[in-house]
């Protein structure tokens, strides 16, 4: 009874897995065979030819190369601004007293709770005035004070919980504040920090329809765009379209392989935000 | 969001800079307000919310989420469970396991609607194993042309994508279970199903509760996979919240509009997510 029980529990476990991951497969499959046998029916289970074709149009001529630049820019300029930015709010909230203190603490975490469809119109107004419209900035700016009160919510409880007796034996050494941030808080914080490096730059990267709304120059799209305005226009290219998603694909699937414990640690803490 | 629970005086100050932007924004709603006329909109007053409720396409929408949610949040909440509960244990099969299981989560919205669009084209996979390898039905099936059929699509992929986000969190909860309670339950002669109905599930009710808010919330803001796959065709009638709020808001520009049902849409989530609230307190 014991091993039919098993026996039962494996098969659906791995019929599960296949649907899981088959998929991924399929897509890996199309992006892999040459153009010419995409439209044969019945669709091709394993490919029976390997090329690499598709690959070298999607980054050459369609342009992946230039829209990964994009996408790994936006990110880049994104992360560093949030790092910048959210670690030290996180600092100033976790060890200085000041006037407005809990004032602007609340606004910070009122944003966290604003549920972001209402805000795509006002912000949309926003970045055409500032005549950011169409421009990198316009999804740096946005991606950036989206993620802040967020992250900036996570390092404090962090840093709350790194002992005050560590400050008092900085302060002996003469170092300054900035100097307690930067040599004692950062490196001891990174149990928190990656998580949600990771899941702040997998949000960017994703990202989809703010980037949709406000860029217009087909140079300026980032991947995910990119994707979606090629699928588009060209439906029968698949092979193209798959070789574009896996080359968009990769990084996470690198970052995933090489941190998966922080990977999961980033989207489990991620869903807090809501 | 428990822990952002706020004392007494910054309740205060928390309203006044959460509700005082919203209010602001909520301005635009009482316009008829267009990119073409950003300078002269003219004050409507309840007039765009009156052509919301009017809106036949706006109830359609609501229709769309509410099968969308029917199908996509039980089907992640099981799913989601039944793979925690066989796979809580630390052997390399387990591991295996999961990690096959978590690859749809990190594939991008964008790149899984693409993968769900090629899969149900007509001479697509999903037909082939339908018509010639199973024979559940004698010819192939337009997915994406019926409403119904389109919509059971998009759920599909809504359970696709979140079934592994459900297991990792149920396996984080499901270690909390105390191993004695199973071991007690064994004595007793307590079935693999008795044992999940009387120990685990009542162990992790909060955990259970917190993956239904959060998987409703995102019932109601999928977006992505709906304006990739069906475009809210044929005809709206797979049109979405999101996806009409975002018609109207940057194909048709009619902003004052667009706010209007935005509006309308969020206060339907707090409202559902405080009628859970109350429920779940309740019992």
């Amino acid at each position: 009874m014991k091993m039919v029980y098993r026996i039962i529990k494996m098969v659906v476990l791995t019929a599960g897995a296949v649907i899981s991951v088959y998929p991924l497969l399929f897509m890996l499959t199309t992006a892999l065979q040459p153009s010419t046998l995409l439209f044969e029916y019945p669709p091709k289970l394993l490919p029976s030819q390997l090329t690499g074709a598709n690959f070298a149009e999607a980054w050459t001529s369609q342009n992946f190369s230039i829209y990964m630049g994009n996408s790994v820019m936006v990110t880049a300029a994104s992360f560093l601004l949030i790092f910048v930015l959210s670690s030290m709010l996180a600092f100033a909230y976790s060890r200085f007293r000041f006037a407005g203190k809990s004032l602007t603490f609340a606004m910070l975490m009122g944003a966290l709770v604003i549920p972001g469809l209402t805000l795509v119109i006002p912000q949309f107004m926003l970045i055409r005035s500032l005549g950011l419209f169409d421009s990198y900035w316009g999804l740096i700016t946005v991606y950036t004070a989206s993620a802040i009160p967020f992250t900036t919510f996570l390092l404090k409880g962090f840093f709350d919980t790194i002992t005050k007796e560590i400050d008092e034996s900085v302060s002996i050494d003469c170092g300054g504040s900035f100097r307690l941030f930067l040599s004692v808080i950062l490196p001891l914080s990174k149990p928190a920090f990656v998580p949600v490096t990771i899941f702040n730059a997998l949000t960017i990267w994703e990202e989809f329809p703010w980037a949709l709304t406000i860029i217009n120059d087909p140079l300026k799209r980032t991947l995910p765009i990119a994707l979606a305005n090629f699928q588009g226009q060209y439906t029968t290219q698949w092979g193209i379209v798959f070789a574009g998603s896996l080359i968009a694909l990769l990084p996470v699937i690198l970052l995933f392989v090489f941190l998966q414990r922080y990977f999961i640690a980033g989207i489990t803490a991620g869903a807090v935000k809501g | 969001m428990g822990r952002l629970s706020v004392s007494g005086s910054r309740f205060y100050l928390f309203c006044v800079f959460l509700v005082y932007p919203l209010l602001h924004n909520w301005v635009y709603s009482f316009f008829d307000f267009k990119l073409s006329n950003l300078n002269e909109a003219s004050f409507v007053g309840l007039d765009n919310y009156r052509r919301v409720f009017q809106d036949p396409v706006f109830w359609i929408s609501v229709r769309n989420i509410l099968i969308y949610g029917v199908i996509s949040v039980p089907g992640q909440m099981i799913l989601g469970f039944a793979a925690a509960y066989a796979l809580n244990r630390a052997d390399l099969w387990s591991k295996l396991f999961r990690t096959l299981y978590f690859l749809p989560v990190i594939t991008s919205w964008v790149v899984a609607s693409l993968i769900f669009t090629f899969i149900v084209t007509d001479q697509g996979l999903l037909n082939y194993l339908i018509v010639d390898v199973f024979h559940l039905a004698d010819e192939r099936i337009g997915w994406l042309s019926d409403p119904w059929k389109a919509m059971i699509v998009l759920s599909m992929l809504g359970i696709w994508k979140g079934v592994g986000w459900a297991m990792v969190i149920y396996l984080a909860a499901l270690q909390g279970v105390p191993k004695d309670l199973y071991e007690s339950a064994d004595l007793d002669g307590c079935g693999p199903l008795q044992r999940i109905w009387h120990i685990t599930l009542p162990s992790i009710r909060s955990t259970n509760f917190f993956i239904q808010i959060m998987l409703i919330i995102g019932a109601f803001n999928v977006f992505t996979s709906v304006f990739l796959i069906t475009k809210g065709g044929p005809l709206h009638q797979t049109e979405v919240m999101l996806t009409w709020m975002y018609q109207k808001a940057f194909t048709e520009y009619d902003l004052g509009y667009a706010s209007a049902l935005s509006y309308v849409f969020a206060l339907l989530i707090a409202l559902l997510t405080a009628i859970q609230f109350k429920w779940n307190r309740s019992n």
